[in-house]
């Protein structure tokens, strides 16, 4: 079997962001993830580039991986090309691939985004939807989006939207086809199977836990 | 001079003339849903424009990427595919109306130039799955670069200036990018990631004062998953926190936001932040208004701001409808397609509304 490191460096992103780094902590002191959690890009780098097989391991079912907001201010700031962004881009799609992320609290909460913007996508084209999105699951939207979302269907007429018809403009139904077409490419390209590695990997883990 | 001028002159960007073909939001579409609208309505009636807006595009998957729940190859393929449809529209100006999606645009051509191998296989996966094939782009751009292009033609023909109307000061603006609008590439960006004037250029071309505050360049807190995650959202809420703290000692009158995604984030946490702590960032207890860059051009050219959808934001505008002197109704506000009241929205806790 490959080595972890083997398979991080299969991937392009991996090749892109991790030139050598010398660990002067620029992208820590810029990262809005370390100056709100437990979470330090530069130590992350450091990790990543001892090639140590157990410390790839304990990155790959920790929670430290899952941290990052994929901001990329780490790419402006880094003084030798490196994007820890990058890095943990190529960590994460391991840590799905090899079962590991199940292991971890975060990575875990995968499954929440599985279910709601990656099946959004194939329903409806889009990542988000108004049909969707509620002040159950987001209390933030606050009064004025209940009020809208209650109303949706004459506000965005007033406003000008095509909401739930077919045709060009905002909201719109889109077509078959294109949903279709979607559909094509997310198994062409794997991201069914990562769906499906998602599912299984969190249905295990719960199982255990019972 | 000639150097400082030449030094400048590499943080601009090429900007199409016209003849443009308009990507949607994700985000945008739901949370201001007029903004797309207004935009097309600005290029075509105001600029006379040519954009086409296809009814086949979709997302580029760029939430679901950065999330980290789709792999690359499937967001190449996407991005691939709204190429595709570009080409087949027989257009080669490429506009999209999200910060995220220039990202991954700009992201995905990127990586082409240096793995040429991975256009290959993404060319064969979008013919195996859709039977498409592609051109790149000759112009990608934002949407805002294209309101920045034509940011003096706006301001020959608007009805009014970012001015406080009583007492003739410039209203005070604070700008905010957003992160995958410059930080990643900083030469796709005007301005660079060092001094973005995408939205400072509006502010100035339209009478307004930019506000210069120490987290100016800081996220507004998305995070992607960090939001996307009801137990994680502390991230978000509490990033977009560090800006209005930072901000308020200057007294901003109003916020543009450049990402749908951020102009959502800074109106929403202002709210949350009202809720929890009974704290606004404004001297009156409304909170600052967050519009963006379409709703600002529509303000400036004269819009009924009900049919900017300036309504659905959280933070009540109406303060700065007053200190503009925009005349509006106020009955107008709550009202639907035929002219309907459809009732008002509950009143927040603390934070005030008109
Ligand atoms: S900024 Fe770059 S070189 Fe410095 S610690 Fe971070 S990754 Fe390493
Ligand atoms: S991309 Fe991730 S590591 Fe880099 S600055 Fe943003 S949150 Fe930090």
């Amino acid at each position: 079997m490959e080595s972890f490191y083997q398979l991080l460096s299969n991937d392009i992103r991996f090749q892109e962001g991790l030139k050598a780094c010398i660990s002067c902590g620029t992208c820590t002191a810029i990262c809005p993830a370390a100056q709100v959690s437990d979470y330090d890009p530069r130590m992350l780098v450091e990790m990543v580039q001892t090639r140590n097989e157990e410390v790839l391991l304990e990155l790959l079912n920790g929670d430290a991986i899952w941290r990052c907001g994929e901001c990329l201010s780490c790419k402006t700031r880094c003084p030798r090309g490196n994007t820890p962004g990058h890095i943990i881009q190529a960590l994460r799609a391991l840590s799905i691939k090899t079962g590991l992320f199940a292991d971890s609290k975060q990575g875990n909460l995968q499954l929440e985004i599985k279910r709601t913007v990656g099946e959004h996508i194939l329903k409806y084209g889009y990542c988000v939807h108004i049909d969707e999105i509620d002040t159950g699951k987001y209390p933030e939207q606050g009064p004025v989006w209940e009020w809208f979302r209650e109303n949706r269907e004459s506000l965005l007429a007033r406003l000008g939207a095509n909401y739930n018809h077919e045709g060009a403009g905002t909201l719109r139904k889109i077509s078959n086809r294109s949903l279709e077409d979607l559909q094509a490419i997310f198994i062409e390209t794997g991201a069914m199977e990562r769906f499906q590695q998602i599912e299984s990997g969190s249905a295990k883990q719960a199982k255990d836990e019972k | 001079m000639k150097n400082k001028n030449q030094r400048w002159l590499s943080y601009q960007k090429e900007i199409a003339d016209d003849h443009y073909y308009f990507a949607r939001s994700c985000i945008r579409q739901n949370f201001f849903p007029a903004s797309e609208t207004i935009f097309l309505k600005i290029l075509r009636e105001e600029l006379g424009k040519d954009i086409f807006d296809d009814p086949e595009q979709t997302t580029c998957t760029g939430i679901a990427y950065h999330s980290g729940i789709i792999p690359l190859e499937t967001t190449m393929t996407v991005v691939a595919r709204q190429f595709a449809l570009m080409t087949r529209a027989g257009h080669e100006n490429f506009v999209c109306s999200c910060v995220t999606s220039f990202g991954i645009y700009i992201e995905v051509l990127e990586l082409w130039k240096h793995f040429p191998e991975q256009e290959k296989k993404t060319r064969e996966a979008l013919l195996k799955s859709t039977g498409l094939d592609f051109k790149i782009p000759v112009n990608l751009v934002h949407t805002s670069d294209i309101i920045y292009k034509f940011r003096d033609q706006i301001a020959a023909k608007a009805s009014l200036k970012l001015v406080n109307c009583t007492g003739g000061n410039p209203l005070k603006i604070v700008d905010h990018v957003g992160c995958h609008y410059a930080k990643i590439f900083p030469d796709k960006g005007i301005g660079g990631a060092e001094y973005p004037y995408v939205l400072a250029g509006l502010i100035d071309a339209w009478g307004g004062e930019q506000v210069d505050y120490p987290e100016r360049r800081h996220c507004c807190g998305f995070g992607f998953r960090q939001y996307l995650i009801k137990e994680n959202r502390g991230y978000s809420v509490t990033n977009s926190k560090f800006k209005f703290e930072s901000m308020a000692p200057y007294h901003p009158d109003l916020i543009i936001a450049n990402c749908p995604g951020c102009t959502f984030f800074l109106d929403r946490w202002q709210y949350v932040i009202s809720e929890m702590e009974n704290k606004t960032y404004d001297s009156e207890g409304y909170g600052i208004p967050v519009l963006t860059y379409e709703e600002v051009a529509g303000l400036v050219l004269g819009y009924d701001p009900w049919d900017l959808g300036l309504q659905l934001h959280q933070v009540d505008v109406e303060p700065l409808l007053i200190k503009l002197g925009v005349i509006y109704s106020q009955e107008g506000k709550y009202k639907g397609m035929n002219g309907e009241e459809l009732g008002k929205p509950a009143k927040p806790q603390f934070l005030k509304t008109h």
